[in-house]
């Protein structure tokens, strides 16, 4: 088999914004290792609209809007925007919330997974062998193919209705930011000033629309079509985060010890991305990737979106998301994990990817016709 | 004639690679309606040897034309 060696310039450029634009907004007051977060990011906007109560994840991110955006004015600039609906959305929705609870169980999506890596976390690491591990469960169904079906073209209104959504909620947090719960302290009360959240997202959204810029969809492609494409712009990230880390003196080498926002329950850290790498191969994509999508007018995505703000939602009310290791006062670590709802909800959420992935193979589907 | 409308990635490559290995057609039409399918396809295409040509049917629909080289 030949090498698919050739790599899109603008995943290269993609991926070095992505890590600038990260070390940027974190220098200028987003959480730690936290530059960009799909999972926490909307995690947080489901905390400031009410959907959850968690007081210290409660806040409308820019950075969310910012990149549904930017795809959506990139995706009209190169006239790609094209309003598509109908591939199995209630499943999406589904496995929209799985992917959001995997996540906040490791306490990051994809994106963040990385930035974490490069800012010397450990407990990273084996959130990447766990996303690798799900990816290629993920592949052995789309071998045998696994498939959500086809959508249709749609009217433009269901295009619109994430872009709309987006600006909605942007024009509501200028106008009338006291309908929203902002919390007063933890990680939801850290923020870069909204609008250079919003115009570095909307950069970022733009150029990632452009070049496809996928986690999942990196090694996926490696592995099944060696095609290293993708995978290039996640190496971009994770070398641009290090060596800005570097530089800024925020590297104090590898460690797994009282990480910022991240536990060091290893078990759960690998099976909270194994639920993300198989969950995203099965919807084509990674969290931030349909965010993308979203924008550029697939309704799909944006029932996946969607899904993953109510999984967000379930995730604190029934105490399914990690936390994160401390050091109390008088010098007692914890280690930080998962409570046993959580765990039961891992649990739950694999008899969900099987049962998803097995009943939309060819053959099954069939016999169920 | 590989149909790969509407399908979600990677699923039209996954198809092709399916049809290449199978019958190692000289010649092989893709139907997609995506740019990023056309971009997935052709850089699979070449990777195997094959050329592509890309044509716009109607309402935002690609024909692609994969040759052996």
């Amino acid at each position: 088999m030949g090498k698919n060696s050739k790599v899109n310039i603008w995943v290269l450029v993609t991926g070095l914004a992505i890590g600038i634009a990260s070390l940027v907004l974190t220098a200028m007051g987003n959480p730690k290792n936290m530059g960009f977060c799909i999972a926490c990011f909307v995690r947080d906007i489901a905390g400031a609209t009410g959907l959850h109560q968690a007081a210290v994840v409660q806040y409308v991110r820019p950075e969310i809007i910012g990149l549904i955006l930017g795809s959506f004015i990139m995706s009209l600039a190169t006239k790609e925007f094209k309003a598509k609906a109908g591939s199995s959305p209630a499943v999406r929705f589904i496995l929209g919330a799985c992917v959001m609870i995997g996540a906040l169980v490791f306490l990051g999506c994809p994106l963040r997974m990385v930035i974490r890596m490069g800012g010397g976390d450990l407990n990273a690491f084996v959130g990447l062998a766990g996303f690798a591990i799900g990816i290629l469960i993920g592949i052995f169904f789309l071998k045998k193919g696994f498939s959500l079906k086809r959508n249709y073209a749609v009217t433009a209104t269901e295009g619109f209705a994430m872009p709309f959504s987006a600006v909605l909620l942007l024009v509501l947090v200028i106008a009338v930011p006291g309908i929203f719960i902002f919390s007063e302290k933890g990680p939801g009360s850290m923020h870069a000033p909204l609008f250079v959240s919003l115009g570095i997202a909307l950069v970022v959204g733009a150029l990632a629309q452009k070049s496809r810029v996928c986690m999942v969809g990196g090694m996926r492609d490696a592995v099944m079509f060696r095609d290293f494409n993708l995978l290039s712009g996640f190496g971009v990230i994770f070398v641009t985060i290090l060596i800005g880390n570097i530089i800024l003196g925020n590297f104090h080498g590898f460690s797994t010890y009282l990480q910022p926002i991240a536990h060091a329950s290893q078990l759960w850290n690998l099976l909270g991305m194994v639920i993300v790498g198989w969950g995203s191969v099965l919807l084509g994509g990674c969290p931030l990737r349909q965010l993308i999508l979203s924008g550029e007018g697939n309704g799909d995505s944006a029932v996946t979106v969607f899904g993953m703000l109510v999984g967000a939602a379930f995730a604190h009310n029934f105490k399914l998301a990690g936390s994160a290791a401390s050091l109390a006062e008088d010098g007692t670590y914890s280690a930080g994990g998962i409570a046993t709802t959580g765990k039961v909800a891992v649990a739950i959420i694999f008899v969900v990817l099987i049962l998803v992935s097995v009943l939309n193979l060819p053959k099954i589907e069939k016999k169920t016709k | 004639m590989v149909d790969a409308r509407g399908l979600s990635c990677p699923v039209p490559v996954v198809m092709v690679q399916k049809a290449v290995n199978a019958e190692k057609p000289n010649e092989l039409e893709v139907l997609v309606d995506a740019m990023v399918c056309v971009e997935n396809i052709t850089r699979y295409a070449s990777s195997q040897g094959y050329t592509v040509d890309v044509k716009e049917v109607d309402g935002g629909e690609f024909l692609m034309t994969l040759k052996k080289a």
